[in-house]
């Protein structure tokens, strides 16, 4: 038998069903209806999670993307002073996390797909929804219970069919959505515990620490930089110059005996 | 003639493009019976293709559909589940 057909048979046994329970087919009418507001309640909540996810996982991208930032950054200040060998550490890891974030990213278009798609159906049910109503009233108000059936089974199979359709598209956003939780959920722990900075499982400690280091031995140059530059107000507006050629004041240094001991240029070397 | 594709809504075709509707059916069934991937492949996008080009019924229109597809994004092992009707069809 073909797809189509299968299918189709498949909703209008379930049509059916529904129908078979009725006694005055016009008192089904209404539990029908309830039934319909019951979907669209659900469908929004279905809509309402699948956001929820979707901002989870923007969530763990962007800590991600920053901790490959500063993985960057730290390479550059490794090649800066020349430690080729941390820099190139620290690029690995960072190409580990890229990894990640391609996975991420992945899942972020997959759910805003779902979440698209259910508002759609949600609008789309609410609609038909609306439609069933208008005409509930109509079958009540104008027929007897044997006149009714018919119009009550053509109501019936064309709301039946798209309340099938909505509660298998909500089905189908939870599942997506459950399987990303549990990723997610992962994610959240690596990132909590720290274990993504270990990514290449190298040990890694002693090389994060010599960064971080180089890092603050860098912070400790600049502050003293701008102490000095205190303690010397008048020679302000020459540092200023001093990018101007000709205006430059090489021996600015020697103006100021204090400086030596503390030139971080020394302690690099 | 009305199609629904799961997950997209109603589409209105005409009658006398049937038998072209059938041919392409029977494409993806022999797919999905065979589990040939790779006819699955082309044959289910043929006709997911072929009824959206239909015209789409309004969302507030209470209609049945004449013929009823799986989701666009179904895979073959979801499809054979679909068509089988062991409980994935809620309500």
């Amino acid at each position: 038998m073909s797809i189509f057909k299968r299918m189709s048979t498949i909703f209008k046994a379930k049509a059916n069903t529904a129908l078979d329970k009725a006694e005055d087919p016009r008192e089904t009418l209404d539990y029908s209806y309830q039934k319909q507001l019951e979907l669209l309640q659900k469908v929004r909540r279905g809509v309402a999670d699948v956001a929820t996810s979707r901002k989870r996982v923007e969530l763990q991208a962007s800590q991600l993307q920053s901790q490959s930032q500063k993985l960057q950054d730290q390479a550059q200040k490794a090649l800066s002073v020349g430690r080729e060998d941390l820099a190139r550490e620290a690029l690995t890891r960072k190409s580990g996390l890229q990894g990640q974030i391609d996975d991420l990213t992945a899942q972020h278009a997959q759910l805003q797909g779902e979440e698209e798609k259910l508002t759609l159906a949600s609008q789309r049910l609410q609609a038909k929804v609306e439609s069933f109503r208008t005409r509930k009233e109509t079958i009540k108000a104008t027929y007897t219970a044997a006149e009714a059936q018919t119009r009550i089974n053509e109501a019936f199979s064309g709301i039946s069919e798209e309340m099938s359709d909505v509660g298998l598209a909500v089905q189908r956003a939870e599942d997506k959505t459950q399987q990303m939780q549990a990723r997610a959920g992962a994610i959240d722990e690596l990132l909590a515990s720290g274990a993504l900075d270990d990514a290449t499982g190298t040990s890694k400690d002693s090389i994060t620490l010599e960064l971080e280091r180089m890092s603050s031995n860098s912070d400790v140059e600049n502050e003293l930089a701008a102490m000095k530059a205190q303690l010397a107000p008048a020679e302000a507006p020459k540092q200023l110059s001093q990018d101007a050629p000709g205006a430059a004041q090489p021996q600015q240094p020697a103006q100021q005996p204090v400086q030596q001991p503390a030139r971080p240029q020394d302690g690099d070397a | 003639m009305i199609v629904r594709i799961m997950g997209e809504g109603q589409y209105r075709l005409p009658d006398e493009k049937l038998d072209q509707l059938n041919a392409i059916d029977s494409d993806l069934e022999r797919a999905v019976s065979a589990g040939d991937q790779g006819a699955f492949g082309m044959a289910f996008p043929a006709l997911l293709e072929f009824v959206r080009s239909g015209e789409r019924v309004a969302d507030d229109d209470l209609h049945d559909s004449d013929a009823i597809l799986p989701p666009g994004d179904s895979t073959l092992a979801e499809m054979r589940e679909l068509i089988s009707g062991d409980g994935l069809i809620a309500g």
